[in-house]
């Protein structure tokens, strides 16, 4: 572990870290929802705004932020609105967003395959320290947005309609994880890149989900999971000398893989004792 | 009735989806401490009248308070309690039985606050008076379609509502749990709530109702006193009490929509 005297692994396992509890606690809800692959879809479009970035000598991050919040709202917007066309115009926003990134990319002067690569599939080894900063600024911004408002965005992905009727500013609420969503997508590109940040989003819940039984439980495992697997990710590829963005994601799938089979070996094991109390009466005793 | 009694009004409404105009002109008045049974047809407009009352439907024409204030400027949204008629769609995610009971509370709280010792008295409260305080911790994905629907009660209870609005709360439901909810409900009228909810049919709730509705074709066909059942529901062997059957018998068959209550 003595890559851990170079200010650049400390900085990639910050920046990882981070990205490693924000992303499930915001990803969670994305599942709730069923939009798991929404965060690639705006991954897609943030790509647009990297491209602009190098394009006009701005920082990408920020241009990606700025893209992929347009982006993430407009899609609320349609989401909002449409019933059957909201499929179509989100797959021509998401394939915009690449042809478009790529092009203008390619179109700026400091183009080149690395270039590229190191938005689509992370590049945290070159991560600078201003940069540090902004992921863990926008990071915690995320996570903390994620903790405080857990009771509401918990009711808003699992009963829109309910939440609505509660008087809850829903609309609001959709917005903030549209925003939120556009943060977590950009600062995770420097880490596992713009096409594997959906699964630092879903494949931690994916995992929790399987040995929990309620929301906040599965909340708290998702973040350990994905803290774990991206702090693993950044040292085993630093070993292995693999790309740590994959690295993190294969891990996570390990992860998933581990608890879905607890959780089957769980279920072997209880089926029996179930079916003793089977044989009891139903549950039709009632407490009035 | 006075201003300060009227829960629900609606006066001339339209409302419907995509350019479809389902309900056509509606005027219902509900006022504090009444029970109504909405009944009506397959796509008489039933269900869509409550979601146009409580706002998830656009009103297209005329006008609804609830509790005297104007539905666009209505804020107290605390004073009512929602039961849709099942769990929505959401949730890839496990949730336990007590928090989704738990969201019932933020419309009392805020969206700032975190949970307090009164919340989650409320929730167990609210579990206790359905009779599933036991299942509090379990997921409810684990739960019949009757207890989902009795977890879907707790969650509008434990926000102490003055006006419980269900829709179709018996559809697809054991008797066991409709029984659990029809003495939940019983409680909750005797305690001074008032209830508006939709029905395919009466069934264990029958005692409870005050007045019933009925929607045919997007306009109020019946209001006064619940009908009786009708076809099978008649047939011996199908018993439900049913007090005071004789003197509105005479009332009701000679409006009884068909097609509302006996098609079941």
């Amino acid at each position: 572990m003595e890559l851990l005297a170079y200010p650049f692994m400390l900085r990639a396992l910050a920046g990882a870290l981070i990205i490693g509890l924000a992303a499930p606690a915001l990803g969670i809800y994305l599942v709730q929802r069923r939009l798991s692959l929404i965060g690639d879809g705006i991954g897609h479009v943030a790509l647009t705004g990297v491209g602009l970035g190098l394009l006009t000598d701005n920082s990408p991050v920020v241009t990606a932020v700025l893209v992929a919040t347009i982006g993430a709202v407009g899609v609320e917007l349609i989401r909002e609105r449409g019933r059957t066309s909201g499929d179509l115009a989100l797959a021509l926003l998401f394939y915009g967003g690449i042809a478009g990134g790529v092009v203008l990319v390619g179109l700026s002067d400091n183009s080149s395959n690395a270039n590229l690569m190191q938005y689509l599939f992370g590049s945290l080894i070159t991560t600078s320290a201003q940069d540090i900063v902004v992921i863990g600024v926008l990071g915690t911004a995320v996570l903390v947005a994620m903790l405080v408002f857990r009771p509401a965005l918990f009711a808003l992905c699992n009963d829109e309609e309910y939440a609505k009727v509660s008087g809850l500013p829903v609309r609001t609420l959709n917005i903030l994880l549209a925003v939120t969503t556009a943060i977590t997508v950009t600062i995770a590109m420097r880490t596992v890149g713009l096409l594997l940040v959906s699964a630092l989003m879903v494949v931690p819940v994916a995992a929790a989900q399987q040995v929990t039984r309620g929301f906040k439980g599965t909340m708290a495992l998702a973040m350990l999971v994905g803290v774990g697997s991206a702090g693993a990710g950044i040292l085993v590829s630093a070993e292995a000398d693999t790309a740590p963005g994959a690295t993190t994601v294969l891990l996570a799938l390990a992860a998933f893989l581990g608890a879905a089979i607890t959780a089957t070996v769980r279920g072997r094991l209880r089926r029996p004792a179930r079916a003793a109390a089977d044989t009891e009466p139903p549950d039709v005793v009632l407490q009035s | 009735m006075t201003d300060a009694d009227s829960v629900v009004e609606v006066r001339h409404g339209a409302a419907g989806y995509d350019g479809r105009e389902i309900l056509r002109d509606i005027s219902l008045s509900v006022t504090a401490g009444e029970v109504v049974a909405v009944l009506g047809a397959n796509g008489s407009g039933k269900s869509t009248l409550i979601r146009t009352v409580l706002g998830l439907v656009p009103l297209r024409r005329g006008e609804i308070e609830l509790f005297g204030t104007p539905q666009r400027r209505f804020r107290h949204w605390e004073r009512i309690g929602y039961v849709p008629q099942r769990l929505g769609a959401g949730s890839g995610v496990p949730a336990t039985v007590g928090e989704v009971v738990a969201s019932g509370r933020l419309a009392r709280r805020g969206i700032f606050r975190f949970p307090g010792a009164a919340d989650k008295s409320a929730v167990r409260d609210a579990l206790t008076d359905v009779g599933l305080l036991d299942r509090i911790n379990d997921p409810v994905a684990t739960l019949s379609g009757g207890q989902q629907q009795r977890t879907l009660i707790a969650r509008a209870l434990a926000g102490k509502p003055d006006l419980l609005v269900l829709d179709e709360p018996n559809a697809g439901v054991d008797a066991a749990s409709q029984e659990a909810f029809a003495a939940s409900l019983a409680r909750f009228a005797a305690g001074g709530g008032t209830i508006l909810l939709v029905l395919h049919e009466l069934g264990p709730l029958r005692p409870l109702i005050g007045r019933s509705v009925v929607v045919h074709e997007g306009r109020i066909a019946y209001s006064g006193t619940p009908p009786e059942p009708a076809g099978h529901h008649a047939e011996p062997g199908h018993d439900h009490v049913h007090p005071h059957a004789d003197e509105v018998k005479a009332t009701i068959c000679e409006w009884a929509p068909t097609e509302g209550t006996t098609t079941f």
